[in-house]
């Protein structure tokens, strides 16, 4: 099941990873994370009228958050993905990377696309598409970004011989995927096609960047990192086959159910709603065999932070799946569209699971790139219990309040009787964002101390060596 | 082939998203084929929709001074290039995020708002990339124009709170202009986003008189706080 793991050879495959990329991808990601942080502030300030800068064309909260949005998605997400490629690919198929100078030039244009995206959105040329808001000129450049990704780590698994493991059926796909996802999702609706037509490719694509960037990388990484951690094998490899080819078919399928009952043919609507229906068999799948992986020993996750974010993020994976299951339907989809119930999904998905599978990522790895042990056990725990507690709390109360939204239009209140029933729910939200910014604070004054330490530890001469 | 380098590569990773492309993306366009695109210009045309040029005359009359500066003559022309930078503003303020522009068929949407949306009503320049809208934190706008006057748009621009009290919007002061005496005056970018707001469904030939505006009268006076 495993044959791929290069378990006999962990101190050559040490040799082939480039450490410093990996560490400058996740300051990289970090120092996007807290710039997202501040336009969900902004945005969740505004909402309870507490807004203190309100009418300044540079604070203005409709263009934060777009930047809170793209941020977290290329600048956070696409950063730590980038980093822990760097560092899982080498590892699996015992090659490097096609070129390092390679790796850098794409580290350095990176930043610069998403730092164009930020500024372009800032200063009012943001396009309107959800996360493809990445003004005109900047999209050629990330497109030719991404085709460098996609050779940079596809060289080293085309040279592997042997069956591939199921991490690299993921990653070798998504690279494909990513690379059309964003062509078709930047160029089609904007040029080539308007209306009814060009919104159900904007559904494809908002989807697309979910389910074949974002989910395939994730779980790619997951089916890495998860056996390594509790020493034992995935559970079931027909559940693994059954997982990715499920994805690979049924996902590209869904996004036409981000517009449902918009004057989009009604039958392309209901396929989108069956595929959606089938995506969640699929997930349910992949979640069994996780937790078929750790049964029996899940004490572990007691001491172990890495795989406590990686389980709570596939708890909430498997709720996120769950209700999409029920808010694809008409049923629901009547209430709940364009409510707060759509944003606490949003954030459940991009934070509660694949951002908790980050931060799991990063607690894991930093030590390791450091060489040096986490200076604070008890921050780490601050830090993920105040991102867990947050992320729930908001998940639950924005799931009411858009329950409550939807009421109220449907009974045709005056509009604003919605914006006042909303506070309550918008003033926990805020305090529950709080929270996961304390949260993160608390990883980087950990990383602070744990840096600091590795370099006092490389003055004295003594390197304390982590196992890899 | 299901493990295999070319299977994944080429039936998940090419196959399976163009599958997903040609039935969700090229089925749709094809199906409206014959509802071509119109142009901005054909949009402002006043024996298409009457409307769009009667309120730039509008805003030519309430703000003269303002027109003459930015926009000079309220010809079509000069319409259809302040309607293009109006919908250009409308996107990148990010207006989309917390207004949508489609009336559903479903939630009593029809009688807060108007008709329910048609696939035409879509099939034009400005509708690239198309404004459904995510999320309703403000109401939606594809029967919003003509509801109210122009100026009522500008005061909202400068302060919500001014025109709908309890709003949570932000204000948008750059889009106007602060003369030394007076009341502050739309700029370039407020004229144009004001004839944008102005232009949504004002093609659809019918009187808007939609419940929302009028809630005493449907609900009763204690709905109308």
């Amino acid at each position: 099941m495993t044959e791929a793991l290069p378990a006999a050879a962990p101190n050559e495959a040490r040799l082939l990873v480039n450490r410093p990329i990996v560490l400058a991808y996740f300051v990289a990601a970090l120092t996007f994370f807290a710039v997202s942080m501040i336009g969900g502030l902004l945005m969740a300030l505004q909402l309870v009228g507490w807004n203190p800068h309100d009418g300044i064309e540079l604070l203005s909260p409709g263009r934060w958050r777009m930047i809170h949005t793209n941020a977290i998605a290329y600048g956070f997400i696409a950063n730590v993905f980038l980093g822990a490629l760097h560092w899982a690919i080498p590892r699996l198929t015992m090659h490097r990377v096609a070129s390092v100078q390679l790796s850098w030039f794409i580290y350095g244009a990176w930043q610069i696309v998403v730092l164009a995206t930020a500024g372009g959105i800032l200063f009012g040329q943001a396009q309107g598409l959800e996360w493809g808001e990445t003004p005109v000129w900047i999209d050629p450049l990330a497109q030719a970004g991404l085709l460098l990704v996609a050779i940079n780590f596809s060289v080293p698994i085309i040279k592997m011989k042997g069956p591939l493991y199921v991490t690299l059926w993921y990653f070798l796909a998504a690279f494909v995927w990513t690379f059309l996802t964003y062509a078709m999702g930047n160029f089609v609706p904007e040029y080539l096609v308007s209306g009814a037509s060009g919104g159900a490719i904007a559904g494809l694509f908002i989807h697309d960047l979910v389910g074949l960037f974002v989910t395939p990388l994730g779980w790619g990484l997951m089916y890495y990192f998860v056996p390594i951690m509790l020493k034992r094998p995935i559970w079931s490899h027909g559940l693994s086959l059954v997982g990715f080819w499920g994805l690979a078919f049924f996902y590209p399928l869904n996004g036409i159910h981000h517009f449902l009952y918009a004057p989009i043919p009604m039958f392309l609507q209901y396929g989108a709603i069956i595929a959606t229906i089938a995506v969640e068999f699929v997930v349910t799948t992949v979640i069994i065999n996780f937790f078929g992986t750790i049964w029996g020993s899940s004490s572990i996750l007691k001491r172990h932070l890495p795989l406590r974010w990686f389980y709570v993020g596939m708890v909430f994976y498997f709720i996120t799946c769950a209700q999409c299951a029920l808010q694809v339907t008409q049923t629901f989809q009547k209430l709940i569209h364009f409510t707060d119930w759509v944003v606490g999904h949003a954030h459940l998905v991009m934070f509660g699971v694949f951002g908790f599978w980050l931060f799991g990522i990063m607690t894991y790895l930093f030590p390791r790139l450091l060489g040096r042990e986490w200076a604070s056990r008890k921050l780490l725990e601050w830090h993920f219990w105040l991102s867990a507690g947050g992320m729930f709390v908001m998940f639950i109360d924005l799931t009411l309040a858009g329950i409550l939204q939807g009421w109220s239009w449907s009974m045709l209140s005056p509009w604003l009787e919605s914006i006042r029933i909303s506070q309550p729910f918008w003033i926990v939200r805020l305090f529950m964002g709080l929270a996961i910014i304390a949260g993160f604070v608390c990883f980087l004054v950990n990383l602070k101390m744990t840096w600091s330490a590795a370099r006092g530890d490389a003055r004295q001469g003594e390197p304390k060596p982590v196992p890899a | 082939m299901f493990e295999s380098k070319s299977g994944i590569l080429l039936l998940a990773g090419l196959g399976f998203f163009l599958l997903a492309f040609v039935s969700n993306a090229v089925v749709p366009i094809l199906m409206f084929r014959d509802l071509p695109e119109q142009s901005v210009e054909e949009l402002v045309d006043p024996t298409v929709n009457k409307n769009v040029m009667a309120e730039l005359r509008d805003l030519q009359q309430r703000y003269p001074e303002s027109f003459a500066q930015y926009v000079g003559e309220a010809t079509e022309e000069n319409c259809a290039e302040l309607l293009e930078r109006g919908r250009d503003i409308y996107v990148g303020e990010g207006c989309w995020h917390c207004h949508s522009q489609f009336v559903r068929p479903v939630s009593n949407e029809s009688k807060r708002w108007g008709p329910v949306a048609e696939p035409i009503e879509y099939q034009n320049e400005l509708q690239r990339p198309v404004m459904f809208g995510t999320r309703r934190v403000g109401p939606d706008l594809s029967r919003e124009g003509g509801r109210r006057g122009s100026d009522w748009h500008v005061a909202h621009f400068w302060d919500p709170q001014l025109t709908s009290p309890g709003s949570i919007m932000p204000a948008y002061k750059w889009f106007l202009d602060e003369p030394e005496s007076g009341p502050p005056t739309p700029n370039a970018k407020g004229l144009a986003i004001v004839l944008y707001v102005q232009w949504l469904g004002s093609w659809l030939e019918f009187p808007i008189s939609p419940y929302y505006e009028n809630v005493e009268g449907v609900l009763g006076k204690a709905a109308a706080r």
